[in-house]
């Protein structure tokens, strides 16, 4: 069901996203969503893209430490409020959760929320229970 | 006008060619002492062919075998002691942090010359019995603390056995008391030099007029510093537990070098790669020889510390030869918060732990204290998707580094193969605290 997330180790040198985005345009690899988490030292880059198998084989190849992170793909309205009811069936289900990141579709009137918490199934379980809908690898290809 | 220059003028002035001959004469008895109550070196000793007899005076020291640390590791606990147990009256040792702690034994005799030698710098430095002297090195093990102390009762100052540590009460026996002379590692002195400024102390306000700072390396730059923060004189003083402690050799008002205590060791520079003796003036390894110990004594000791030996006409009347600062070290040893660090330890720690042996050292030194930071490769294994997750890993190395060497590093986990491979010898230690330039 899960989606999946690529996740690389960036150090704070400088042309480093540089050369991982040119490495993705060079083989045709979209970026659908992207995060990065920072520290003094290092970061770490956590991209949805639609063709995973590409980008794994190009950037692991190029030397980047990649590796694929199981996640939460979730389909929300674009409205005021949306966010904040999928967040909160997470809370009152009591699943932790370690961050987020959300992007837009070109065409649809709708938001995708991608999420990375404790427990995947019991938080896909609890979000499709009230409704909402997930998103898949697949889905994201076609997007 | 100092009245009183010298603690024992006769021998520390002595005529060159009488300390050779005073030292001959204790290195005979020396050599036979060690070679009938120490069956490890007696079995060196034999195994090169030498005999007691065959050493007449120190011209036949190089006849006789290297001692190095792997002895005494092995030799742990009593393979080198030279008398029975009951004779002897103390330990001291080293932090032990290179494998097994050397533990060297003192008689009563040893420790007395051991004070003596500690005396005769404190005397050097400009102490007498008007003095407050206030030993900031530790005290236990480490023989810092314990060495000093007897130096200056020796010399009759009134001691503060301070120990090290503690800033807030150091200044205020310091202060309360008129310390006038201050012991203790040279880092240890510029951050108190530096506590003191904060709390509004000036050179002219602080009672201390000498300081006496040692064990570990310090370059001439942080001496000024010292100085005239302090407002005093500032002494260098070298020693290692192995040979007795603080006082084997020290410095005198020309500050140009350290006067070896020769009546009581005999030292060497020799080529640390093939082991051959090298004339004075060249720059080697220095070996030690102890001449007049009782329950540890040690022949032809490789100290792993690089140095000079000169024996020019002192202008403050010692005769004894000078050492140079240490330059450096024959072996890959890192002195890091004066403690020794071997980057075999941190090769075995990553092992342990799961990692590549690819790591760098980077060394610094910042407001006087070593920074120290080790760079090391994320094994993909390991690599999670949260920045929580990476520092944790970071902290447990850390924690694991710490335990194995006693000091506390700071672990960068980098890019898997981002350190860089040279050809040939990996560039392991970046060392940015220009010790020994």
């Amino acid at each position: 069901m899960s989606l999946k997330q690529l996740t690389v180790f960036v150090e704070n040198k400088q042309g480093t996203l540089v050369d991982i985005t040119d490495t993705l345009a060079r083989h045709n690899v979209n970026i659908r969503a992207l995060s990065i988490a920072d520290t003094q030292d290092f970061g770490i880059l956590r991209l949805i893209v639609n063709d995973n198998a590409t980008a794994l084989k190009t950037l692991a190849e190029e030397g980047y430490l990649i590796k694929t992170t199981d996640v939460v793909g979730v389909k929300i309205g674009d409205a005021p409020g949306k966010l904040s009811k999928a967040l909160n069936v997470l809370d009152q289900n009591g699943i932790n959760m370690e961050y987020l990141y959300a992007f837009m579709s070109r065409t649809e009137k709708h938001a995708y929320v991608v999420l990375r918490v404790a427990d995947n199934l019991a938080a896909e379980t609890a979000l499709e229970k009230e409704g909402f809908h997930l998103i898949t690898d697949a889905d994201v290809a076609k997007l | 006008m100092q009245e009183k220059r010298y603690y024992q003028k006769e021998i520390e002035t002595m005529p060159v060619e009488d300390i050779k001959k005073l030292q001959s004469e204790k290195l005979v008895k020396q050599v036979k002492h060690v070679y009938e109550n120490v069956p490890y070196y007696r079995e060196l000793m034999d195994k090169k062919g030498v005999k007691p007899e065959d050493i007449h005076g120190i011209e036949d020291l190089h006849l006789l075998p290297f001692l190095t640390k792997a002895d005494l590791r092995d030799a742990y606990p009593y393979g080198l002691l030279a008398k029975p147990l009951n004779e002897c009256v103390r330990i001291q040792s080293t932090s032990g942090t290179t494998g097994r702690r050397v533990v060297a034994f003192y008689t009563q005799h040893d420790i007395d010359l051991w004070e003596d030698c500690c005396a005769r710098a404190i005397v050097a430095a400009g102490g007498t019995n008007e003095d407050v002297c206030q030993v900031a090195y530790g005290y236990g093990l480490f023989t810092g603390g314990p060495g000093i102390n007897g130096g200056s009762h020796k010399v009759g100052c009134l001691t503060l056995p301070m120990s090290s540590g503690n800033t807030e009460r150091q200044i205020q026996f310091m202060t309360d008391l008129n310390a006038t002379i201050l012991c203790c590692t040279p880092s240890y002195a510029a951050y108190l030099g530096e506590s003191l400024t904060e709390k509004g102390y000036t050179p002219n306000t602080i009672p201390l007029k000498a300081g006496i700072f040692g064990a570990e390396p310090w370059t001439e730059e942080m001496r000024q510093n010292i100085q005239n923060t302090l407002g005093i004189k500032a002494y260098d003083i070298y020693g290692l537990t192995e040979t007795s402690g603080p006082g084997v050799s020290f410095e005198c008002e020309e500050q140009t070098g350290m006067h070896i205590n020769e009546d009581h060791f005999l030292a060497e520079i020799i080529d640390p790669e093939t082991g051959e003796v090298l004339p004075e003036g060249s720059k080697g390894e220095l070996v030690f020889t102890s001449l007049d110990k009782e329950a540890f004594p040690l022949l032809r000791y490789r100290t792993r510390d690089i140095c000079v030996l000169t024996r020019k006409p002192c202008s403050c009347g010692r005769t004894h030869i000078k050492m140079s600062k240490p330059m450096g070290r024959s072996d890959d040893m890192m002195i890091i918060r004066g403690v020794n660090v071997f980057p075999s330890q941190i090769e075995t720690v990553l092992l342990n732990e799961g990692y590549q042996p690819n790591y760098q050292i980077v060394l610094d030194r910042v407001n006087n204290t070593d920074t120290f930071e080790v760079n090391v490769e994320l094994n993909p294994e390991q690599f999670t998707d949260t920045v929580g997750g990476i520092t944790a890993l970071e902290k447990s190395l850390a924690n694991a580094m710490k335990t194995m060497l006693g000091i506390n590093p700071t672990v960068h986990l980098v890019a898997p193969k981002s350190i860089t491979r040279s050809e040939g010898k990996a560039v392991r230690i970046i060392d940015k605290r220009k010790l020994h330039d």
